[in-house]
């Protein structure tokens, strides 16, 4: 037992890490959907998949087969990329368009709001299950694992104790990272980061102070969708596999890492994410890896009971530093 | 005249049921025997499913085609595979009243449903569930016409430490019903032949193995079995190659489909040792009733026989072959099966009292460029020498 957590510590630090960057970027679209409007957006992890099928969709149209090396493969993985992004950004503000603007228009509560959440994820899975997959991915069969072409290498660049630290890990790691350092630079500097820094403390004033909520809440739902778009490709170059309800696991993951570092909270999504991968990682060491999830969840209920708004606090607007 | 009569009977009850409203698209309306297959022909592992009913499709369409006396419908009730699906299309299968069952296929499935076949009195004949527990119930309406995990796990046991000589081996499996059964016994018999031996399992929801990959690495173990379906087994096999583990991989039956192949990448699954209570189907096979099984299987689906295709077949012929002898309630059926002695595509088939299979034998298969090839006799093969 605990012979395997320190002869496989550094290799599952890295697993950790990599998985983990992969929970934070879901875990933001949670977290600032939640910062401003309050809702817990469920159908967030078919946000991830329409992702990984954005990418999947360039592998097919394209013809790719790799791997590929230099130029080549720049240019497939910013393609897949942009793909995914587009793919995922643009159904997550058609999502916010359909499923939740009607009904703040009406003023419904927020329990409707949460309901036609969980009715647009499973819309959405059922949707790519019976029609989109079977006739475009799947050859008619739309519930099963769609295995991606590989489309780099996976070279192991160096050894750190008992880690192979892999071209893929590393990238997904460095991208992920500057991807929310961007996002963050986005919400604390610019005007339209005011404007939904402004709707997460106080959407009333925030109104009388003249920011357009409406505006605001499609770039929430834009910017969160394109982040789960990366995490999707990232996925796919990864795991290299994607199916109807991948979302499904990966998204309940994703959302605990937003509550581990404190919904609302940019950089707790970041913490949250990797805390969640590592803990995972390491508690599947120690018990065994079907004891995984229990660990992961269980470390999760005793860090809420000493920090009840989760590692970094709650709330887009505080815990600035 | 006793067919006749029985017929009549049948008919005279199913006359009977569609009076009081029950639907008679239940095939044994027409006064035919209808067979049902209960198993996947959805989901992640379903291909093995759809081998079985498509073996048993051809097997009836064959006997329907000459014209017989008692025409016989097969019948699908889609598990999914799934344990929790599968009573609910059980309950169907025997509220339609069929006459016997071809499946289910997995393990698991068969736990949740045999018992209700047996209470419903439904002779049952799982063409491919190997969890050795399924046959100490002590039912009489069970068969299967395959030798169990007991005898499959003895000898992966004996293929990792003597044929391929591993003196560290680490078993991993999918925390299912039969794969934790079969990789327990391999576990076991591993241990008793003087070999060190881990054991770790994966989650089959989960797509992340990294710190089961990671636990094999620094395991140094120098061959692996992992007990499972090819989906998951697949993506494990690949991740684990991926990590730069060289050691041995040996699965088992319910891997034993190209969709591993498919899942884990060609590179990946290359060497990839697998066992199984089946045979493959030599397709330069001299028997000519072999011969004539994969063309026609071929001519009819536009595919190759896949894994239990031929287990299909043969379970379906021996239903047809009692309904030839004019046996066709299922208490008629079930006495009928005590008495076969049927030399089928797949291999001979006599039932043991408790249903399971009188015929020992576990073959070997390997990976290799991305194909699945027949190895032989696993007792006898050594594929590190070949």
């Amino acid at each position: 037992m605990l012979h395997d957590f320190t002869s496989t510590f550094w290799a599952n630090t890295v697993d950790g890490l990599t998985v983990g960057a992969i929970y934070a970027l879901v875990a933001l679209g949670y977290t600032m959907v939640y910062g401003v409007l309050r809702l817990i957006n469920f159908a967030h992890s078919e946000i991830f998949m329409i992702g990984t099928f954005g990418s999947l969709t360039v592998i097919q149209v394209f013809g790719l087969h790799g791997p590929y090396g230099g130029f080549a493969l720049f240019g497939a993985l910013l393609l897949c990329l942009v793909a995914a992004m587009v793919a995922a950004g643009g159904s997550a503000v058609v999502l916010e368009f359909v499923a939740y603007r009607p009904l703040r228009k009406k003023g419904s509560s927020r329990l409707a709001a949460l309901i036609s959440a969980i009715g647009a994820s499973l819309f959405l899975q059922e949707l790519f299950a019976t029609l989109v997959i079977p006739n475009t991915f799947g050859n008619g069969r739309g519930r099963d694992y769609i295995g991606v072409t590989r489309l780099m290498n996976k070279d192991t660049w160096f050894h750190f104790g008992s880690a192979d630290v892999r071209n893929d890990k590393v990238l997904i790691f460095v991208a992920a990272v500057v991807m929310m350092i961007a996002l963050d630079r986005f919400v604390n500097g610019t005007k339209l980061g005011r404007g939904i820094r402004a709707t997460a403390q106080d959407p009333e004033t925030a109104v009388l102070l003249g920011v357009n909520i409406n505006q605001v809440v499609v770039v929430t739902f834009l910017v969160g969708g394109i982040m789960a778009g990366a995490a999707g490709f990232f996925w796919v170059l990864f795991y290299e596999v994607t199916k109807f309800n991948i979302g499904f696991i990966l998204g309940i993951k994703a959302f605990t890492a937003a509550v581990l570092g404190g919904i609302g909270n940019l950089r707790g999504a970041l913490v949250g994410g990797f805390v969640l991968g590592l803990l995972e990682n390491y508690g599947g060491a120690i018990f065994g890896s079907e004891w995984k999830d229990v660990i992961a969840f269980t470390m999760l209920v005793v860090i809420l009971m000493f920090r009840p708004t989760g590692i970094l606090g709650e709330s887009l607007q505080q815990a600035r530093a | 005249m006793k067919l006749t009569g029985v017929v009549s009977v049948s008919a005279a009850l199913a006359l009977g049921a569609s009076a009081c409203g029950k639907s008679s698209d239940s095939g044994s309306g027409s006064g035919g025997v209808t067979i049902a297959f209960v198993g996947a022909q959805t989901g992640d592992n379903a291909q093995l499913g759809i081998n079985i009913s498509n073996g048993a499709k051809l097997a009836i369409d064959q006997y329907n085609a000459t014209n017989p006396k008692t025409k016989v419908t097969l019948k699908l009730y889609d598990t999914k595979g799934d344990p929790a699906v599968a009573p609910g299309q059980a309950q169907k299968a025997i509220q339609d009243k069929v006459n016997a069952i071809i499946g289910p296929p997995f393990s698991g499935e068969s736990k949740a449903v045999d018992g209700n076949f047996e209470e419903a009195q439904i002779p049952n004949i799982s063409p491919s569930a190997t969890a050795a527990a399924l046959g100490k119930n002590g039912w009489k309406y069970w068969h299967r016409v395959i030798s169990n995990d007991d005898v499959q796990g003895a000898v992966d046991g004996d293929v990792l430490t003597k044929t391929l000589a591993a003196k560290n081996v680490f078993v991993v499996d999918d925390n299912q019903e039969y794969s934790v059964g079969l990789a327990d016994t391999v576990f076991n018999a591993v241990k008793t032949a003087g070999a060190t031996v881990a054991r770790d399992k994966i989650d089959p929801k989960a797509t992340d193995y990294s710190s089961t990959v990671n636990k094999v690495k620094s395991s140094g173990a120098t061959a692996l079995f992992y007990g499972g379906y090819y989906a998951e087994g697949g993506k494990f096999l690949k991740q684990l190659r991926d990590s730069g583990y060289k050691g041995q991989f040996l699965s088992d039956d319910g891997a034993l489909d190209a969709g591993l192949i498919k899942a884990a990448g060609a590179n990946q699954a290359n060497g990839a040792l697998l066992s199984c209570a089946c045979q493959s189907i030599n397709p330069t096979a001299s028997n000519p009733a072999v011969k004539k099984f994969i063309d026609d299987y071929k001519a009819k689906f536009g595919q190759d026989q896949g894994t239990y295709s031929a287990e299909g077949f043969d379970v379906a012929n021996i239903y047809l072959n009692a309904v030839k002898a004019g046996k066709t309630t299922p208490q008629e059926i079930n006495d009928y099966l005590k008495t076969v002695n049927y030399q089928g595509v797949s291999k001979p088939i006599q039932f043991q009292a408790n249903g399971e299979i009188s015929a020992k034998q576990i073959f070997l298969f390997e990976v290799k460029g991305g194909q699945l090839n027949f190895l032989g006799d696993a007792t006898k093969v050594n594929p590190t020498k070949s």
